[in-house]
């Protein structure tokens, strides 16, 4: 029953979501403003979170089988894919460690910045 | 076919923990499991996708779920908002912009620019944007994964080399530039890194998810 309920409640929050989302165009994705709404109903109280965390523990622990299929829908694109490698591997690495860096100092700055600013007063 | 998905995802798991190693991602093992199957048993790849579809529909509540994630780990984002907020807009808005301007430099086909503007997210919200915005799905996550190879890969490097000291800033950027696989490595970090690089999927996604749409009407009214 626990589970049942609980999947009914992330249901419900990824429907309102598909709602809302197509109310403004598809501009913002469902699920992401379900993951809003779930972090709202949680915080005001109007979901517990002994509810849903069965069954969110086990969405989230077992993302990978989820995408699992997607990830064979590569074969199609392979061709494409195989011709432009090297530069498809290098956009992606390049940019992953630029966002790791950007917030990683982002953040460092940030916070020296907020406790020089303490100390003053 | 779901028992072929199930099964091989088992597998993966399973060698993970017996192997003990961190970087070994279940689907490393789970993908070649599946291809050599539909191979021997000679079933084309559409039909597997076609009859996975049950699974496909679970990402959903995946993402929804996350927001869980978000609410567990509510105490550190209070503590540090100005902090978390800006940082995590800014390496969003680095990260769409890097994709953009590599990708032109490249010459790359606009799938990629579409496919690979959402990579540094979690997988499942990663493949709803580039939905939305019309990218191939399916590029979308493998991306989504070598990204996050290379930031739990090399990332505890470049924090060192970069002199990062603050936890909070550690765990902030090996969740926002690699999500899960950033996170796992994190945790060996400390509890702090941990908690706020799990916290960073859920904001990352957010984030990004608000940012691209909005970065590709400004783009698309600057080329027009």
């Amino acid at each position: 029953m626990q589970v049942i309920i609980g999947f009914f409640i992330i249901l419900a929050h990824l429907v309102a979501g598909n709602l809302l989302s197509s109310l403004i165009g598809g501009f913002i994705p469902g699920s992401v403003i379900g993951m809003v709404l779930m972090f709202i109903s949680l915080v005001t109280g109007i979901v517990k979170d002994h509810q849903i965390r069965t069954v969110a523990t086990f969405l989230t622990d077992n993302m990978t089988m989820f995408f699992l299929p997607a990830f064979m829908g590569i074969m199609d694109l392979w061709g494409i894919i195989r011709m432009n490698i090297v530069a498809w591997v290098v956009v992606v690495v390049v940019s992953t460690l630029m966002v790791l860096l950007s917030t990683a100092f982002a953040q460092d700055g940030i916070e020296s910045l907020l406790s020089k600013f303490r100390d003053k007063k | 076919m779901l028992l072929l998905t199930v099964g091989a995802y088992l597998l993966g798991v399973w060698v993970k923990k017996k192997s003990g190693l961190a970087l070994l991602h279940p689907f490393l093992i789970s993908i070649p499991v599946i291809i050599t199957v539909l191979t021997v048993l000679d079933i084309p790849c559409k039909t597997y996708i076609e009859h996975n579809k049950l699974i496909d529909f679970l990402l959903g509540p995946c993402v929804v779920s996350l927001g869980l994630l978000l609410y567990d780990n509510r105490q550190i984002v209070v503590k540090n908002f100005i902090g978390i907020m800006t940082s995590v807009v800014v390496g969003s808005l680095i990260g769409i912009a890097s994709v953009v301007l590599l990708v032109k430099a490249f010459g790359l086909n606009d799938i990629f620019l579409l496919s690979l503007e959402p990579k540094s997210v979690t997988t499942p919200i990663a493949m709803s944007i580039s939905e939305s915005i019309g990218g191939n799905v399916s590029l979308t996550a493998v991306s989504v994964v070598l990204c996050g190879f290379v930031g739990a890969v090399f990332g505890p490097l470049c924090i060192k080399i970069a002199k990062i000291k603050s936890p909070v800033s550690k765990g902030l950027s090996m969740g926002c530039a690699s999500h899960g696989l950033g996170t796992a490595r994190a945790i060996e970090m400390g509890a702090v890194e941990g908690a706020v690089s799990g916290l960073a999927i859920a904001l990352m996604g957010l984030a990004t998810a608000v940012i691209i749409p909005l970065f590709n009407l400004v783009l698309l009214h600057l080329i027009s």
